[in-house]
């Protein structure tokens, strides 16, 4: 059958294969829904499994100690009140801004080597903007009112301040993880009817016939779909960068030397994307190689995405020369104080381990070799995910020890609980991963058909 | 019979095949035509010359409507509800509220854009007729169906067998209708 002839297909403009060997749509179909449907996970898969639980209990340990007990069982005091919760908030957050990135943005400026990464980038969101809206409310004091920031009429007669970017932090992370979920399983749709119609265990049909919601691939369903999956791309982009803006402006808008600044919202645009690729190179390296997907997330991808993590770390590296320059031709004492400071107080270690994890090391990535080494490619993508949040821990906690009275400064110094709920945090979302890449298509079938199938137009 | 069933159904193996037996169908007057494919493919919905879909209009007022439901909704209360002095700045201080406007204006258009694809694609549905058709399950891996439904004009279930099998398909077969009782 000469439809089934398979073709290798490549980027524009490059020779590197962005789907290596020869597969057709029925094997790339039968590949990737054999990972969910066959069950065929080695010891690597149950190893990650067990680890990540365990941190997941931990988690679960330090969050109802936390609701038990209260904030004090942190390090948080005056004049450091807000310190790892709101540093995993940030950190979090940016990272689930890589895997709006590529599934959305990259649709929009036809990249078609996202096909085989952007399902994974999304969940990867998903769970991440999840553990991102977990901190603020673990932070409150008395979480159980959280739902006060969200505007209904109730009894007191109150509503939100508007003029606070900590409401509209609300709107932003909500709308954000519900369009995120949306974008995700709308993609998911068509896969989950591959998935029902595959299953040849019962409970297997029916329960990704029932998440299917019945998709059966007619022409006038997938003319909808297009134009909605294209809308979603379409929306997905501005919000992205609404939404660390606003995170960032939950810092500018605060009077804080070394918060106080115009270039916030870019600066955290820009660090949110890196932090982001850092994590999603650190999940799709080991990935791959666990779950067999060398075909389909090749060095080009790999590649790829160490050049947008490079270009978008360029943009953190001139955010910190103006964020310096800023303070030197600047006239303000506190600005000039906090970034001396910043280099030589307390924490000035940090400062430095950031300049090297974010700007130093990833300048390695210029080189071809570098960029073609899936080892090499993880160990700075894991430096960066370090680096990263210490920077956010660098701007909340190092800004805030000493602001302008020196009667009232301190310092911060975590607690066993702070830990726990970071590295908690971490296994969570690891476990969830690994639940998605057991249960669920982690490359899009519906898409990487259709890319196979462009594939043979371009090879005739 | 022909009452009984839901249309003739016929089998391909590739995108172009299915393509060009969805042209020759039209070019035969045939017009209740269905296609089933395991990906979008590019040019079937101009093949069989479906009308634009109406998604954007329906995203377009469920942004119009999350935004301005999100403006009234912080002038109101800001102004009129519940209106506070916050150091001397107006209460309708409007460039304060366009952050909350934005998202709410995203997620209006993005709930619209999912909630409009499945109402107008009529799912989530638990049953349809054309899962009886034999092999049917390969249609969302790499088979192409072209359905000609028992309400077109010219169908005839002998005869319309028996032109789709001159397209060259895999095979041709009868999906029966949706049993009742």
């Amino acid at each position: 059958m000469s439809a089934e002839a398979a073709g290798v297909v490549r980027g524009a403009g490059s020779t590197a294969p962005v789907l290596a060997g020869r597969y057709s749509y029925g094997s790339i179909t039968d590949k990737i829904a054999d990972i969910v449907l066959e069950h065929r996970s080695g010891p690597a898969f149950w190893i990650a499994l067990g680890i990540a639980a365990a941190f997941t209990l931990l988690f679960l340990v330090a969050v109802t100690y936390l609701f038990v007990t209260g904030v004090g069982i942190w390090g948080v005091d005056q004049p450091v009140a807000w310190a790892f919760a709101l540093t995993n908030f940030v950190w979090w957050v940016g990272i689930g801004h890589a895997g709006t990135f590529i599934s959305a943005i990259l649709l929009l400026v036809r990249q078609k080597w996202r096909t085989s990464i952007n399902r994974f980038a999304e969940a990867m969101t998903i769970f991440a903007v999840a553990m991102a809206g977990l901190m603020p409310i673990l932070h409150l004091g008395r979480p159980w009112f959280f739902y006060w920031l969200i505007p209904y009429p109730d009894v007191m007669n109150v509503w939100p301040q508007w003029r606070s970017p900590l409401v509209w932090d609300i709107f932003a992370i909500s709308t954000y993880i519900i369009v995120s979920i949306l974008f995700w399983y709308m993609g998911l749709m068509p896969d989950l009817a591959t998935l029902r119609d595959r299953a040849r265990k019962r409970w297997q049909q029916v329960t990704y016939g029932l998440l299917a919601l019945g998709w059966r691939g007619e022409a006038r369903h997938w003319q909808r779909f297009d134009s909605a999956y294209l809308l979603m791309a379409g929306l997905a982009t501005p919000l992205v960068i609404s939404v660390h803006s606003v995170v960032s402006l939950d810092f500018a808008i605060g009077n804080v030397p070394g918060w106080h600044s115009t270039i916030f919202p870019p600066y955290f645009v820009a660090g949110a994307l890196f932090s982001g690729f850092a994590m999603a190179l650190t999940i799709a390296i080991p990935m791959r190689s666990i779950f067999s997907l060398q075909d389909f997330i090749t060095p080009k991808h790999l590649s790829n995405m160490a050049k947008v993590m490079l270009a978008c770390g360029l943009i953190v590296t001139y955010s910190y020369a103006v964020e310096l320059f800023d303070a030197a031709y600047g006239d303000d004492p506190y600005e000039k104080f906090a970034m001396t400071n910043r280099m030589f107080g307390p924490y000035g270690w940090i400062y430095w381990t950031v300049l090297l994890c974010n700007v130093a090391i990833p300048q390695l990535i210029w080189s071809g070799r570098v960029r073609n080494s899936p080892g090499a490619l993880l160990a700075i993508a894991i430096v960066i995910n370090i680096g990263m949040w210490l920077e956010r821990f660098m701007i909340i906690v190092v800004s805030l020890h000493r602001d302008f009275l020196p009667s009232s400064w301190g310092s911060f110094v975590p607690t066993f609980w702070d830990w726990a709920t970071l590295f908690g945090s971490l296994g969570t979302f690891a476990l969830f991963f690994l639940l998605f890449v057991r249960f669920l298509p982690a490359i899009s079938m519906s898409e990487m058909r259709r890319l196979n199938e462009e594939a043979r137009g371009i090879d005739r | 019979m022909s009452a009984a069933c839901y249309g003739v159904m016929a089998e391909f193996g590739s995108a172009e095949a299915l393509l060009s037996a969805v042209r020759a169908a039209r070019e035969s007057g045939y017009r209740r035509l269905e296609a089933y494919t395991p990906f979008s493919v590019e040019g079937l919905a101009e093949a069989l010359e479906l009308p634009p879909s109406r998604i954007p209009l329906i995203t377009l007022i469920g942004g119009i409507v999350g935004g301005a439901g999100a403006f009234f909704l912080q002038w109101y209360t800001a102004v009129i509800d519940y209106p506070i002095n916050s150091g001397g700045r107006p209460l309708n201080s409007w460039p304060m509220f366009i952050p909350a406007t934005f998202e709410l204006a995203v997620l209006g258009a993005a709930l619209a854009a999912f909630g409009g694809l499945l109402v107008l694609n009529g799912l989530p549905r638990l049953r349809h007729s054309v899962f009886d058709t034999p092999d049917f399950d390969m249609a969302s891996r790499n088979r192409f169906f072209l359905c000609v439904r028992s309400s077109d004009a010219q169908f005839d279930v002998a005869r319309t067998s028996e032109w789709l099998r001159e397209l060259g398909p895999l095979r041709v077969v009868t999906t029966p209708a949706e049993a009742h009782g």
